[in-house]
């Protein structure tokens, strides 16, 4: 049996976890066994249905009322009684921040190894997986042992895609046993998302900034051609570390991941950990003084100048155009 | 309170990757070596939080002899004390890792050094496991908060903010605890003069710590498939402007 963990913030589904099943299903089909899932708390009930139209048989389902918000401790703690009672082959999450997070603390409980991000599985005795290493921009095939094999899968590793025909699904409701020791760490309150703004990893348009913009005051520019264009600001880590613009507005691999209609990159040279951030684009205009920069061979649209004169040119095309 | 901060050496790799001919490792040969950005935060953190409170940092590492060089670059920062978990050059699985770091903790404190508060990255840059961290504080049955953005540290507690789908989450543990920290919850300092000369004078504690086979275990690296895309040269300088707001029409960003 394979048993994926859905994930779920207050009985809200994270869609990865759909990737995820439908991974799962692949690999199901392949061993010949059944898929089943697991859901963590009775806020996530109504999630049922969801889970069965991606081929689900059985959902395990965690009731405990002290299961009504997140906590890392105790949602692995009811996946490892699912484990002891169903002995799967495979356990799987999505490789999000809760799937990775929840998955490393099943593996040091048990004691067993864990693929964060993997692409790719084929069983075995060991299962060959590939996975991503540096935020994408390498993959590594590696042996996964272990007598549970533990793994977590890529986002955008597969299309999301409903099972035809979804059969039945029964719900297995159980009890776990939970201590205080799993809520050691757990949602104590949140501070909710300021509202109006646009972000940058759902904007449709970014316009990005790196070293070659030159300090905080040549943002301006950029910030007033993103208005014109309904989209947000980025930056590069040079920008950030020089502290010219805050975090939140890095992309990269230790930043946000982008995916809007086009991306322009002004002043940026396009390394590697910015790039894997930045795949999401549909389009890349790239506008650089160096027509070597990596940048550069890596964008659909380029042009070769200095960013202080061509954005405030575009911005002000765009407004003539509007007038 | 002591804080113990852990990192990982990794070449800092620029525009494109080549790998060495066997597939094992990046060629490094025109390469120089950083740490992780989480890491870099969590070596800032460590530094203000002594600062603000007193106590001792320790930077620590799993890795060759070369790996002094990132232990050096901590305590030019104003990490007192560094401990290197030297190793052959071979790569480490997480499990494996996190035994290692675990067994020197253990060292530390049969030697009278209990650390509050044990800090390391979100993930490696290298090999993105998302583990280490957190099976270290089950082998020292210490909770475990992940991905901090936010630290404050007041009276044996740690308050961390984390990022959930544009807010936050609240988390609070007692100390002793682990904390894996995300880049953004400070920005790090640049090393000084006097800084570097006097991490160049210290000692570097070493142990050699025992080899286990590894539980996940590297066969070979790839490059992922690029979709080269044909660039288009819209132009030279400001004169370009009209044709990327052509373009900008033909892609529906601006209505023509
Ligand atoms: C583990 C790790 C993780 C990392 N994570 C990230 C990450 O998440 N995000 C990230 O961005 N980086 C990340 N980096 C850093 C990354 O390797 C690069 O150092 C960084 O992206 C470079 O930023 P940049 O392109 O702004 O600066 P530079 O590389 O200095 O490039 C500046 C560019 O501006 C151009 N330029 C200069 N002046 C002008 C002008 N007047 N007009 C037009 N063009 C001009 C230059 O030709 C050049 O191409 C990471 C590094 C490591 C090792
Ligand atoms: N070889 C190592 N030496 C010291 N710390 C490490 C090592 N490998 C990983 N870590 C720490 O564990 C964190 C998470 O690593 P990982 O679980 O491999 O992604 C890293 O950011 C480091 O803080």
């Amino acid at each position: 049996m394979i048993l994926g963990l859905i994930e779920h913030d207050r009985g809200k589904l994270n869609d990865l976890s759909l990737e995820m099943l439908t991974f799962g299903r692949r690999l199901a089909a392949q061993l010949g066994v059944p898929l089943e899932a697991i859901l963590v708390g009775e806020v996530a009930r109504p999630l049922t249905d969801r889970v069965r139209a991606f081929g689900v048989s059985t959902v395990h389902l965690a009731r405990h009322e002290r299961l009504d918000d997140y906590a890392p401790g105790a949602w692995a703690q009811c996946v490892i009684e699912v484990i002891a009672a169903t002995r799967p082959q495979v356990v799987m999450a999505a490789g999000s921040d809760r799937g990775n997070e929840v998955m490393a603390h099943i593996a040091a409980r048990m004691n067993l190894p864990l693929a964060a991000n993997c692409t790719e599985v084929t069983p075995g005795d060991a299962y060959l997986v590939t996975r991503l290493r540096w935020g994408g921009s390498l993959l590594e095939e590696a042996r996964l042992k272990g007598e549970v094999k533990l793994l977590t899968v890529a986002p955008q590793a597969i299309q999301a895609e409903e099972a035809v025909p979804a059969g039945a699904v029964a719900i297995n409701a159980f009890t776990p046993a939970l201590a205080d020791k799993d809520f050691r760490a757990r949602v104590l309150g949140r501070v909710e998302p300021a509202a109006g703004k646009v972000s940058l990893a759902e904007a449709k348009v970014v316009v990005g900034g790196g070293r070659g913009v030159g300090s905080a005051d040549g943002f301006k520019a950029l910030e007033e051609l993103a208005n014109l264009l309904g989209g947000a600001v980025g930056c590069s880590r040079a920008v950030t570390s020089l502290g010219w613009r805050p975090h939140l507005d890095q992309i990269g691999q230790t930043g946000t991941r982008i995916a809007p209609e086009i991306y322009i990159a002004c002043g940026v040279s396009g390394a590697i950990q910015h790039m894997v951030g930045a795949k999401g684009s549909k389009r890349i205009l790239a506008i650089n003084t160096d027509p070597e920069a990596p940048i550069v061979t890596k964008a659909d649209y380029a042009i070769i100048g200095d960013l202080n004169e061509v954005v405030p040119a575009i911005s002000a095309e765009i407004t003539k155009l509007r007038r | 309170m002591n804080v113990l901060v852990c990192v990982k050496r990794v070449p800092a790799t620029g525009g494109k990757v080549t790998l060495t001919p066997d597939e094992q490792e990046i060629d490094t040969r025109y390469l120089g070596f950083t740490i992780s950005p989480h890491e870099e935060c969590a070596v800032e953190e460590a530094v203000r939080l002594t600062e603000a409170s007193g106590g001792s940092s320790t930077v620590l590492t799993l890795g060759p002899d070369a790996a002094t060089e990132q232990l050096r670059d901590a305590m030019a920062l104003g990490i007192e004390r560094a401990v290197l978990l030297e190793t052959d050059g071979r790569e480490w699985d997480a499990g494996a890792t996190a035994e290692a770091i675990v067994e020197a903790v253990r060292a530390e404190r049969a030697a009278g050094t209990e650390f509050d508060l044990l800090l390391f990255g979100n993930e490696a840059a290298d090999t993105g496991g998302y583990q280490v961290g957190i099976r270290v504080a089950y082998a020292l049955d210490v909770p475990c908060v992940t991905g901090v953005k936010e630290l404050k540290i007041e009276n044996g507690k740690a308050t961390a903010k984390r990022e959930a789908s544009g807010g936050w989450e609240i988390y609070q543990v007692s100390l002793p605890a682990v904390v894996t920290v995300k880049e953004g919850i400070n920005l790090p300092r640049y090393p000084s003069m006097p800084g570097r000369l006097k991490a160049k004078k210290k000692t570097i504690e070493r142990i050699v710590p025992q080899w286990h086979e590894a539980e996940l275990e590297k066969v070979r690296l790839k490059l992922p498939k690029e979709q080269e895309s044909q660039v288009e040269i819209l132009g030279n300088g400001p004169e370009a402007a009209a044709k990327a707001v052509e373009v900008f029409q033909r892609l529906g960003i601006v209505q023509p």
